[in-house]
């Protein structure tokens, strides 16, 4: 019982780990372009996917392969920022942001089916299948690199944002928009490269998920954006410690119910995101948020 | 002479009585030309699928111009009304299952499973409608998936993964979607007034109120939390009605089919499509995006294909025609008129301004940019 439950905080632990890697992408690009990426969750998955074409067909290492997958990911954020998110304004934004995000995430879906088709799909690698004992526990090594990757790049994200011009632009914008643009901001570019660098972290994100979840398919995005969503929601919405925190402490949760009920921890995700709104309805670490509907 | 001709009929009208003047109004006209359309279709077109089709573009007109009267009016855009589409059906199927209800009676159940998606529209509410915008929307995404999972997990009651099967209908085939086709035409045109009555009421009044600004409208008085939550579940009880009706035409009820989280997102695009918060965007909605689903569904081989046109759609619109069909194309038409009124010197300036800012509520029209909300949400278009 003891062994179990220590079992599943490490899993939590390490998941979480993760899933604060593409939680904080999602939050970030939330403080900035106010916007909800509801493609996030399908861009894990097309992550995944090219992690998986390259090393098929160029049988290139999965994490060599994050070199070719990352910028690739970036590109399509900043394009699809430009071209999609760039052009909406007026009083339906909202809305009208998370319509096209949906959109979005609703292409991207259909032309992973078309090109992969429904079949579920793992990524493959000696590091995937190998694990190490510690301290009594089997674990998989990649999810022991997995976490490690999610922690550098968390890191790096943080450097980004509180050590360089850049990122006190962005945090600048995240505060207050048109002060930030009177300041000489130029806010256009960093909603782009935020959005940019909020979905490059999900090519990360996608190839460890896709690595530790034993197979995915391109219909896998649904159940992540919104275990994604709860976790942000859950943290206050723009807060980035508070989506790692938040993402450690709903994953660990998670594989603790798993112990007893598997079909229920999930449901479990979602109460709790429930029942902490209906004490603080700006989450666990957001701002209270003053603002008309 | 021309302009005396032009005014002519208006001059008359004014006299008659106001639902003769309605009768007589584009409005109106095309109110009565589509109603008659509609009432003869499965009289004229027999053939089965499209009555089928026909059908079930009629339960999304329900569903949509429910969805409207919630999210449309008070600006809350809810993506979880497949609870109540998915809870209607349940509640349904788990009652004539218990009662051991048999045929026709099946159809006594409609009531119940308006009440029931009713009842869980409250708590429903006053979880989600302490929050706004953003949180509010994922929200109501987390609480659909509890729903769906509840329809996986909650076997003794909902069959898990099986489903439940509605009471067998001793019917002609051929009767079967004309009934079933005037039954969702029935509820469709009582939406649809309800729609409309809810629009001019002062409660509708309220609703736009909480749009334009909620806390601005709880200092002149307006109860959010009660009319939020009236709206809320209105709309909820509806939907489980349509969630009933269309059970008992497809038979069967399964979680992933009740709890869609496609139908979450096609009920909001019908309605931005035709245009949100008005009466006939939702309806125009429906009308389009449901048969052309269901057609690229039959006509496409792969349904990828169809997903994939369903999102450039879904983009195209909120790219193009961001305040929807409706309203775009009647500020068209105003301008259009006006010039040809002012005899093409062109009037720019009424015509061309927000439908909704000027036609609704003055107040919004004053309303100071707010340091809180992005600076492209306060600029003009």
């Amino acid at each position: 019982m003891g062994s179990e439950l220590a079992r599943a905080v490490i899993n939590g632990i390490l998941g979480g780990g993760i899933y604060a890697l593409m939680a904080v992408g999602l939050t970030l690009i939330f403080g900035v372009l106010d916007i909800i990426n509801i493609a996030q969750g399908v861009m894990v998955v097309l992550g995944a996917y090219l992690s998986y074409a390259l090393s098929v067909h160029l049988h290139l290492d999965l994490f060599l392969g994050l070199l070719i997958t990352v910028p690739a990911m970036f590109a399509i954020g900043v394009i699809i920022q430009v071209a999609f998110i760039r052009p909406l304004h007026g009083s339906e934004r909202t809305s009208m942001s998370l319509l096209a995000s949906y959109a979005v995430a609703i292409i991207i879906e259909g032309v992973l089916y078309l090109i992969f088709g429904p079949n579920y799909v793992t990524l493959n690698a000696s590091y995937v299948t190998n694990s190490v004992t510690l301290l009594g526990f089997h674990l998989p090594y990649i999810e022991l690199y997995g976490f490690g990757l999610a922690v550098i790049l968390v890191a790096a994200l943080y450097l980004l944002l509180y050590r360089t011009r850049f990122g006190r632009s962005v945090r600048a914008t995240m505060q207050d928009r048109t002060a930030a643009m009177l300041v000489g901001v130029d806010v256009n570019r960093v909603a782009a490269l935020t959005y940019g660098i909020g979905v490059a972290v999900t090519a990360a994100g996608g190839m460890i998920f896709g690595a530790t979840s034993g197979g995915f398919n391109p219909n896998s995005g649904y159940d992540l954006i919104s275990r994604l969503l709860a976790l942000v929601i859950l943290a206050g919405l723009g807060s980035i410690g508070g989506a790692l925190v938040a993402s450690v402490f709903m994953l660990t949760i998670e594989a603790i119910v798993d112990i007893w009920q598997p079909s229920w921890s999930i449901v479990v995700f979602y109460a709790a995101l429930v029942i902490v709104l209906l004490v603080r309805p700006a989450g666990l670490f957001g701002r209270q948020a003053a603002r008309a509907q | 002479m021309r302009a005396f001709l032009a005014r002519a009929p208006q001059v008359v009208l004014r006299a008659a009585p106001p639902p003769l003047r309605w009768a007589a109004s584009p409005q109106g006209m095309l109110t009565i030309l589509v109603l008659a359309a509609a009432a003869i279709f499965p009289l004229a077109v027999t053939n089965q699928s499209t009555n089928s089709i026909a059908f079930q573009t009629l339960i999304f007109v329900c569903a949509a111009s429910a969805w409207n009267i919630f999210s449309g009016y008070s600006g809350y855009i809810a993506l979880g009304h497949a609870v109540f589409f998915g809870s209607g059906a349940y509640a349904a199927g788990i009652a004539a299952e218990r009662w051991h209800v048999t045929g026709g009676a099946e159809f006594a159940l409609l009531p119940l499973a308006a009440a029931v998606a009713a009842l869980i529209a409250v708590p429903f509410g006053l979880i989600a409608l302490r929050v706004r915008r953003h949180t509010f929307v994922v929200i109501t995404i987390a609480i659909f998936f509890i729903f769906q999972l509840m329809a996986f997990n909650l076997t003794g009651v909902t069959n898990g993964t099986i489903g439940l099967n509605a009471p067998f209908l001793l019917w002609d085939p051929v009767t079967f979607d004309q009934r079933f086709y005037y039954l969702a035409l029935g509820l469709a045109v009582a939406t649809i007034a309800l729609s409309w009555l809810i629009k001019g009421s002062r409660f509708g009044l309220q609703l736009r109120a909480i749009r334009d600004d909620e806390d601005r409208a709880a200092s002149l008085g307006v109860r959010a939390m009660p009319v939020k939550l009236t709206a809320f579940g209105i709309s909820g009880a509806i939907t489980g009605l349509a969630g009933a009706l269309w059970f008992f035409f497809i038979d069967q009820v399964l979680p992933q089919s009740g709890f869609d989280p496609l139908f979450d997102l096609t009920v909001a695009l019908m309605a931005f499509l035709g245009g949100l918060g008005t009466i006939s965007g939702p309806v125009l909605g429906a009308l389009i995006i449901e048969p052309a689903q269901q057609y690229m569904t039959t006509a496409f081989t792969n349904s990828y294909l169809s997903q994939i046109l369903l999102g450039a759609l879904f983009l195209a619109v909120v790219l193009f025609v961001p305040r929807g069909l409706i309203p775009t194309v009647a500020d068209k038409a105003r301008g259009w008129i006006e010039r040809r009124r002012s005899g093409g010197r062109g009037v720019a300036g009424p015509a061309s301004a927000d439908v909704r800012s000027s036609a609704d509520i003055p107040a919004s029209a004053d309303v100071p940019a707010r340091t809180d909300v992005p600076a492209s949400e306060g600029t003009p278009r």
